[in-house]
């Protein structure tokens, strides 16, 4: 038989789909295998991209996204229809809360049974339209490598996000000779980079009359890469800065114009200078409610410049006198030209006095492990040459606090969604992302437990994450709530005995075995268990743990009853603020 | 405020969800809503009618035009235009009521669709107010059923489109 002359070079949806990845620069993916995606594995087998067999998806997702905050660049998981494909929603809707750029391939029923309740069938785009930038469900082959050409320039541009891509098990089988994308022209997605230069002229028109400006850093700004142009900035007009929980790292904490953290666990100082400006200028970030506190009181004297990528963020939860869309590192770059340098003495030095009146602190004592000085001494022991993901709740705020963040893309945490279960897979992520840096994921006895099935992932793979947990038997920030707002009820938040009757649940009870034993548990999976449970014993066993090949469980005891402070109650104006001293 | 927005989308599966979802997850409410193709069969056009102040609309407004397969949304409330809706309404006819149902169709210049033994139907497109008037008018007849298509608007001069 005679050979069609046209005939090209045919390929499988699953093979376009690898060659496409690869194209957009896709070197790791996580993921777990399944009945409707057998066809990509089989691609994948014979690719040079590596590949991380987690235990659960939602660890496949989460350490993705760890990845893409650790590097800058896109994580990529895969997970099959039906199940995997819900197991990944909570990772999903974490990196859309914060905006990090993952491309989630789900495996989809064959296109005649769609619809059908047919096995492991979920619909899966219909799910995940609330908890992604965008999503595909992939109908024809000819259309995949375009799909998923868009799906990363989505992903990645503009405010970034989450964008998933359901193909059915018969368009991955299917052969076709278009391969290739056309190129990316999507009608309505043109993000804004370059900042509407008159606002511009007038923001620094405000700052430079301002008397009492104060900068208000988010998390854009490390997306943007702007840190650097923030710090030529705040230099240059010798304004403080205050950074988000997502924002830690733009701005060196170490420098004298950093207040830290700022809103319900924010230092005093920070939170005291946000109310006493007269200008802030808000970078990359979007007044959640932890950060302003009790909205109508939020910065009562100031004028507020408000520069971001999403024009959907502006204008949101306060009112801004100067809204600027576009990209933080355009912007800065533009407005730094246009600023005159300044030297604010009054109000530097009244900040100073707050910084020395209210500082962060906390009683260290000698029978116990104090998690403040955990977080410090990892800090010590590394220089500060370390990534650390958390998890939710108070060992996320003592990091926050503590841990003074100098270089962008060293702290990992799910600020906008507060995802439990978060921080070890996403350390997993960062550490393939960069094996060169010790990574750290200081959790909870309570989060940790939630994806703790990912140590055989580490263990397997011999990826050294060090895990440190601030082990007090109860989900301590859920007990502090209850211990200062509902009167010491502990209900349902006692783990060692898990009695909801809170009389069933005092210190007392802790002669109780640990439920689990974090350093069995450590050694059950082939990895490395230390307990701790004095502070002068918390340094050596950093390094210990640093020194030991492999991941390992360093099992802090910690007081059961230690408090996060100082914090803001919710719905309270950022003056209004409890205990300065833990 | 009751306003008429219109919504050019790229014309795909799955793009009236997005758009209906936005109002949804947000507990903004749907006063109407039709959409078509435009000349361009790639494109469709979505005219809805919603109701809610300035700032609700703002973001609305933002929040559609973050969607990726939204092309442009305009408002119409305030830019000159034509809207019409056309509605569908059956009503009980008996040989006594005829000629009166007759003589109200043809002062409001409405059409007879559909004549049956017991009931009648017709069409009639226009104004909000002019539509009201007529379901009014044909109550005490009895209305069975009605259906309405939403409300489309178009705008007097170029430029609008």
């Amino acid at each position: 038989m005679k050979k069609d002359k046209s005939e090209k070079k045919k390929l499988s949806g699953a093979e376009i789909l690898i060659k496409s990845l690869k194209e957009n620069k896709t070197e790791v993916i996580f993921g777990y295998p399944g009945g409707a995606v057998i066809d990509i594995f089989d691609s994948l087998h014979d690719s040079d991209i590596d590949f991380y067999l987690t235990r659960h998806e939602q660890g496949a997702a989460h350490a993705a996204d760890g990845y893409a905050r650790a590097s800058g660049k896109c994580g990529v998981c895969i997970a099959t229809s039906g199940p995997g494909a819900t197991n990944l929603v909570t990772g999903i809707a974490t990196a859309q809360m914060d905006s990090i750029p993952l491309i989630a391939i789900t495996g989809q029923v064959p296109t005649a049974l769609i619809g059908n309740e047919a096995f492991q069938e979920v619909d899966a785009t219909g799910i995940t339209r609330a908890i992604t930038k965008h999503n595909y469900l992939v109908k024809d082959v000819d259309n995949l490598a375009q799909i998923i050409d868009e799906a990363f320039y989505i992903a990645t541009t503009g405010r970034p996000g989450p964008v998933l891509i359901d193909i059915p098990k018969d368009v991955q089988k299917e052969k076709t000779s278009k391969i290739d994308s056309k190129g990316v022209n999507i009608p309505g997605y043109k993000p804004t980079l370059i900042g509407n230069l008159k606002q511009i002229k007038k923001a620094a028109e405000f700052i430079n009359k301002a008397k009492r400006p104060v900068i208000y850093a988010g998390g854009g700004v490390i997306t943007s890469g702007a840190s650097d142009l923030l710090k030529k900035l705040a230099e240059k007009i010798n304004t403080p800065v205050t950074a988000t929980l997502m924002g830690l790292g733009a701005f060196p904490e170490t420098h004298e114009l950093s207040l830290g953290m700022l809103g319900m666990h924010g230092t005093q100082y920070a939170n005291y200078a946000i109310m006493e400006a007269d200008l802030i200028i808000a970078i990359g970030a979007r007044f959640d409610d932890r950060v302003t506190g009790k909205i109508s009181e939020f910065a009562p004297h100031a004028k507020i410049i408000h520069i971001d990528i999403d024009p959907t963020s502006v204008g949101k939860n306060v009112r801004v006198d100067i809204p600027i869309v576009g990209d933080a590192k355009h912007i800065l770059k533009d407005l730094e030209k246009a600023l005159e340098p300044k030297k604010h003495k009054e109000w530097i030095k009244e900040i100073d006095a707050w910084k020395e009146e209210f500082p962060l602190s906390y009683k260290k004592k000698a029978d116990a492990v104090s998690p403040q000085y955990v977080i410090e001494s990892v800090r010590e022991v590394t220089k500060g040459r370390a990534i650390i993901a958390t998890e939710v709740g108070q060992n996320q705020m003592w990091v926050a606090q503590f841990y003074k963040f100098d270089k962008p893309r060293t702290l990992l945490t799910s600020g906008g969604l507060g995802t439990m279960g978060y921080g070890f897979p996403a350390a997993i992520g960062a550490k393939v992302a960069r094996p060169d840096m010790p990574v750290f994921d200081i959790a909870g006895d309570g989060s940790i437990q939630m994806n703790i099935q990912e140590l055989a992932t580490a263990v397997i793979n011999n990826i050294g994450v060090k895990i440190i947990v601030l082990n007090n038997g109860f989900l301590g920030m859920v007990r502090q709530w209850q211990e200062l707002f509902y009167d010491k009820r502990y209900a349902a938040t006692c783990l060692r005995t898990g009695a909801i009757n809170p009389s069933k649940c005092k210190k007392d009870q802790e002669s109780i075995e640990y439920t689990p034993d974090f350093v069995k548990l450590a050694e059950a999976y082939g990895a490395t268990g230390i307990r701790v449970s004095k502070n002068n014993d918390v340094k050596k066993t950093i390094k210990k743990a640093l020194e030991t090949d492999g991941p390992v469980i360093v099992d802090c005891i910690i007081d059961s009853e230690e408090n996060v402070f100082p914090m803001v109650p919710t719905g309270a104006s950022l003056r209004q603020m409890m205990g300065g001293m833990a | 405020m009751k306003r008429i927005i219109f919504v050019l989308v790229e014309n795909k599966f799955g793009v009236l969800a997005r758009v209906s979802e936005l109002f949804s997850s947000r507990g903004f409410n749907i006063e109407s809503l039709s959409v078509g193709e435009t000349l361009d069969a790639n494109l469709s056009r979505i005219t809805m009618v919603v109701d809610g102040d300035d700032y609700i609309f703002e973001e609305i407004k933002k929040q559609l035009n973050k969607l990726i397969n939204v092309i442009k949304v305009r408002d119409f409330t305030n830019l000159e235009h034509v809207e019409r809706e056309m509605l569908l309404i059956k009503v009980n006819l008996s040989r006594k009521t005829r000629a009166e149902l007759i003589e109200i169709v043809d002062i409001f210049r409405a059409k007879i669709v559909d004549v049956g033994r017991d009931t009648m139907t017709v069409e009639i497109t226009g104004k909000d107010n002019k539509i009201q008037a007529f379901v009014e008018l044909v109550k005490p007849f009895g209305i069975v059923e009605i259906v309405r298509t939403g409300k489309i608007a178009i705008a007097r001069k170029k430029g609008g489109e």
